[in-house]
């Protein structure tokens, strides 16, 4: 495998992860999994009245494609809740990779940080691989990091919004500040040149739901994002130049013809 | 009993019992009480 990237000592060639909500319908987003590259996509648990069958229908779609799944706790509002759902997703889905997420405050879906550090250490020490869908914030990152994640996952800019990164330093920050744990966006990314900014910062991967799903064009802009990501990755690798204020000619200036006649 | 009762896949749902989890293997002894909140969840969509 050409520049892995290591979750939980599951190595992966891409660095997209991709969600599976809000799509036209089941065809487009199996088209777009697909169109996208991604190994890992999330999934949720929700109630369904029984013999509605819904739910076994979507898991079928999903095992067919092959992809590993990533569950989340999405919509829990307490360390309780989060921990509960956590553990039937562990238990419906086979797997004990969890998106935690606690959220603390309904119009921008940010994280309850306290819960959500308080249900990582939980969740960590009955066993799980939790990525935590946090703030940019440091000291947030060092309190998971010492609860058990391995992973962090730090916001753009608020769930579904599409704005890409609100703060860019912050985000350099973090990335500067643990360089040996991986680092995926999550939230906020709304087109391909917001993710290959962060991947170009050194991120090591990207999840997006919204930003796919809500496209004119799922299929067509799963694949932009896997291209972008890609790119953003080669730029990081590749060591971008430094920036200056000022001109700095890029044609030799020796041999200028017309030089003597100034 | 309650999942078969309501049409539900034993086997695709996750339960739980006053936001406690309830392990498959464990449903059949878990007794219900008046009040209690159940919660049967199965896969669905997410970001």
């Amino acid at each position: 495998m050409n520049d892995p990237v290591r979750l939980y000592d599951v190595a992966l060639s891409s660095r997209l992860l991709l969600g599976t909500a809000r799509y036209p319908s089941p065809v487009i987003l199996a088209e777009a999994i697909r169109a996208s590259g991604c190994e890992i996509v999330t999934v949720s648990l929700r109630r369904e009245a029984g013999g509605a069958r819904a739910g076994e229908a979507f898991w079928s779609l999903i095992r067919d494609i092959g992809v590993r799944v990533l569950p989340n706790t999405a919509g829990c509002r307490t360390a309780k809740e989060a921990i509960a759902t956590a553990q039937m997703a562990r238990e419906v889905f086979a797997t004990d990779w969890i998106k935690l997420e606690v959220i603390g405050e309904e119009d921008t879906l940010q994280p309850d940080v306290f819960g959500l550090v308080e249900a990582a250490r939980a969740l960590a020490d009955d066993g799980f691989k939790v990525f935590p869908y946090t703030t940019d914030d440091l000291v947030v990152a060092e309190k998971l990091l010492d609860a058990g994640c391995r992973v962090l996952m730090p916001w753009a800019a608020p769930i579904g919004s599409g704005r890409g990164v609100n703060d860019v330093f912050a985000l350099r920050a973090l990335r500067a500040h643990f360089p040996d744990t991986p680092l995926i966006v999550d939230a906020g990314i709304g087109a391909p040149s917001h993710a290959a900014l962060v991947m170009e910062m050194g991120y090591d991967a990207v999840l997006l739901n919204t930003a796919v799903s809500r496209a004119g064009d799922p299929v067509l802009m799963a694949r932009a994002f896997a291209r972008a990501i890609e790119a953003g990755r080669a730029g990081f690798q590749a060591e971008p130049m430094t920036p200056r204020d000022m001109a700095e000619p890029s044609t030799p200036v020796i041999g200028r013809p017309f030089d003597r006649l100034a | 009993m309650l999942l078969q009762e309501l049409g539900y896949d034993e086997k695709t749902v996750g339960t739980a019992l006053n936001q406690e989890f309830v392990r498959a293997k464990d449903r059949a002894e878990t007794a219900l009480r008046e009040g209690d909140a159940v919660e049967i969840v199965t896969p669905r969509q997410g970001g």
